[in-house]
């Protein structure tokens, strides 16, 4: 009851004009985001992080949360349109999306996207107001041990259910452990990796390496491939938006599905584009139409947005309750709230109550905001793909540079910004992922301060990561996460034994 | 003749040599910290572990596994180009600019350098008029400007330009 009475205490701070103002600028800001090449979600939240320093916290989350709204939206448009997915969640989406745009139902398919989306997100809002509480409230027991075994199962997670080779997930992570342990040690005092070389006292900041990693490695990328925009055009209007939502509570099944795998997919941090794939797959499997996708089905466009935008409502659930996100743009987001001086997990929920539930009722508000906006204004977020991208590469160059400046008002983020971008354009190459990488970076001093003061605790014993109930149960889950793959393998060997 | 073998058969990097490339700097970089780690001590003190404890088992998990990627990328029978060399001139055409912009940023101010990046990127790969190429920068940077030093009041390196306006 309680939390019925603090969220409805959230929409009053959530609608105040300046929140509802600084809502809209931040989902068309978004959107615009999802739609051009090389800015994502993580990356542009990250460059906008520093418009927001002389805003509130509250407003200031909630336009950067907003931001990542709309940027989930975008990435349908670009799908549909252009069959360019502008975020690696919406691939998923073109292998019906664009199909449908060619056969001139674009207005069709981007309306079932968008409501989509809208639905897979408003069913993560529930269960985040839901179980969120709950969750913060339990993990109060946590002790340092505990603390560590979360984070071991997030990373754990990444090596055993990512579908990058582990040994490749292992090396992106470990160098993000160490880039993260560069400066100045938290525990001791001490300064260490920096060799003497006085810009790296403070270490690098993710936010920094996230600018780099995603948005000049995305822009290297796109040139490499010389983009050539061929785009479908859209008509959105009230009569096809009718139409197309008479049909859709048919797949009332697929949705249900989506939603699940989506809000599952998306607590633990296997992320919304794993998410929309297996979702989709599934949905293909199961459908009695699931011959025909992939050339142009309503279903294959609703079962990847809906599981997307569960998964990256999601992804919000671990990183408020517990101080781990779920995605890259949870990390920033994270990372934002550190910079505002709050510091996300349980406490959070009983320090700086309006602030959680603000941020959770600008979800549902967002939400519906959103859905409005991509509607009704699909043709001019279409336009700005037609920029060509010789004008628009620089353009987005410039912004990356200025979000990596304002950080700490340091030109050598700037150059540090490059570097990580170059190594960015390799890695994604050679198929390292990046996401272990940047959460690695933000994640890393708490994770080595909580394993410290384990083995503090313990005289140096690692018995103490299996000395109760709890703490035991956690690690037993990260290893099985860990080593998913091999268990998968295990099994469906055994299994085809046992049936002959 | 020769045109058409080109045409069929793109010459650039294979796939492989830059895998095994990749793996080996992250071997450098793994040895950087492991030898940065045991300048600080690894081992436990009287307050319990050193600093450079948790980054050593960091980096031996990078030398590790960066062996074990190194090793399989020297088995793989490769195939498969990485990317034709053109496309690599396209990266670079991208990089090289932009390293200068960012050196040029501390002497001629965010702004200025800004929109001399944007002009050049237009002239040298978009191959735009001179029209255009004075049409887009310089509105694009006001309203930057205006976004930033006004109503977001987030302060941007200046340089002699805008000190000659007066900020």
């Amino acid at each position: 009851m309680e939390e019925i009475f603090n969220l409805f205490h959230g929409f009053a701070v959530v609608l105040q004009p300046y929140n509802i103002m600084v809502m809209a600028i931040g989902i068309l800001l978004g959107v615009i985001i999802g739609v051009l090449p090389g800015l994502g979600g993580a990356n542009g939240v990250a460059i906008l992080l520093p418009l927001t320093f002389s805003m509130s916290p509250t407003s200031a989350i909630i336009m950067l949360s907003c931001i990542y709204w709309g940027a989930l939206f975008g990435g349908a448009i670009t799908s549909v349109l252009f069959n360019i997915p502008g975020e690696p969640w919406s691939v998923a989406t073109t292998f019906d999306g664009h199909p449908m745009a060619q056969q001139g139902r674009a207005g069709e398919a981007l309306t079932a996207a968008f409501t989509s989306s809208f639905i897979g997100a408003l069913f993560s809002v529930v269960v985040i107001t839901l179980v969120a509480p709950l969750v913060a409230s339990f993990a109060l027991r946590f002790g340092p041990a505990e603390q560590f075994g979360v984070y071991f199962l997030a990373f754990a997670s990444f090596i055993g259910l990512s579908k990058e080779p582990p040994m490749k997930t292992v090396a992106a992570m470990m160098m993000g452990f160490a880039l993260g342990a560069v400066g100045l040690d938290q525990m001791t005092g001490q300064l260490r990796l920096t060799f003497g070389f006085t810009p790296l006292l403070s270490g690098f900041d993710f936010l920094i390496a996230v600018i780099g990693l995603f948005g000049i490695g995305e822009i290297l990328l796109t040139m490499e491939e010389g983009l050539r925009f061929k785009g479908r055009a859209a008509v959105i209007n009230p009569k096809v938006v009718w139409e197309t939502w008479k049909t859709l509570p048919k797949f009332w099944m697929t949705y249900a599905r989506s939603c699940v795998i989506g809000c599952w997919m998306g607590i633990t941090p296997a992320g919304a584009t794993p998410a929309s794939f297996m979702s989709y797959g599934i949905a293909k499997r199961l459908s009695k139409n699931g011959r025909n996708f992939g050339n142009g089905e309503i279903e294959g466009v609703v079962a990847p947005e809906t599981a997307a935008h569960a998964a990256g409502k999601a992804a919000l659930l671990p990183m408020l309750a517990l101080g781990v996100p779920g995605s890259p743009t949870a990390a920033v987001l994270l990372g934002g709230l550190l910079i505002w001086g709050l510091q996300p997990g349980p406490m959070l929920f009983i320090e700086h109550k309006e602030f959680v539930w603000g941020l959770i009722a600008s979800m549902y508000m967002g939400n519906v905001f959103g859905l409005l906006i991509v509607l009704t204004c699909v043709p001019f977020f279409a336009a700005i793909l037609r920029i060509p991208f010789p004008i628009i590469a620089p353009i987005i160059l410039v912004f990356c540079a200025i979000g990596s400046y304002s950080v700490h008002n340091n030109v050598f983020d700037v150059m540090m910004m490059m570097v990580f971008g170059v190594l960015g354009y390799f890695l994604k190459k050679t198929n390292y992922p990046l996401a272990p990488l940047v959460l690695a970076i933000v994640l890393g001093d708490k994770a080595e301060e909580s394993f410290r003061q384990s083995l503090l605790a313990s005289q140096g014993s690692l018995g103490i990561f299996f000395s109760n109930g709890l703490v035991g149960t956690i690690m037993v889950l990260g290893f099985i996460a860990l080593f998913w793959s091999l268990i998968q393998e295990a099994w469906s060997r055994f299994r085809p034994a046992t049936a002959a | 003749m020769s045109e058409e073998s080109k045409a069929t058969h793109p010459s650039g990097p294979s796939h492989r040599s830059v895998e095994i490339g990749v793996a080996i700097g992250l071997i450098l970089f793994a040895l950087i910290v492991i030898a940065g780690s045991l300048q600080v001590g690894v081992t436990w003190a009287a307050d319990g572990p050193r600093a450079g404890f948790f980054p050593f088992y960091c980096g031996l998990f990078v030398l590790v596994a960066s062996c074990i990627n190194l090793y399989n990328a020297i088995q793989d029978p490769g195939g498969g180009l990485f990317a034709e060399w053109g496309q690599l001139g396209q990266v670079v055409s991208v990089v090289i600019p932009a390293g200068i912009y960012v050196a040029l940023v501390p002497s001629l101010g965010m702004y200025v350098a800004s929109a001399l990046l944007i002009a050049v990127f237009m002239k040298w790969i978009g191959k735009y008029g001179w029209l255009m190429v004075a049409a887009v920068p310089v509105p694009v940077m006001i309203a930057t400007f205006l976004i930033f030093e006004k109503w977001f009041l987030v302060p941007l390196p200046k340089g002699p330009l805008e000190e000659f306006l007066g900020y």
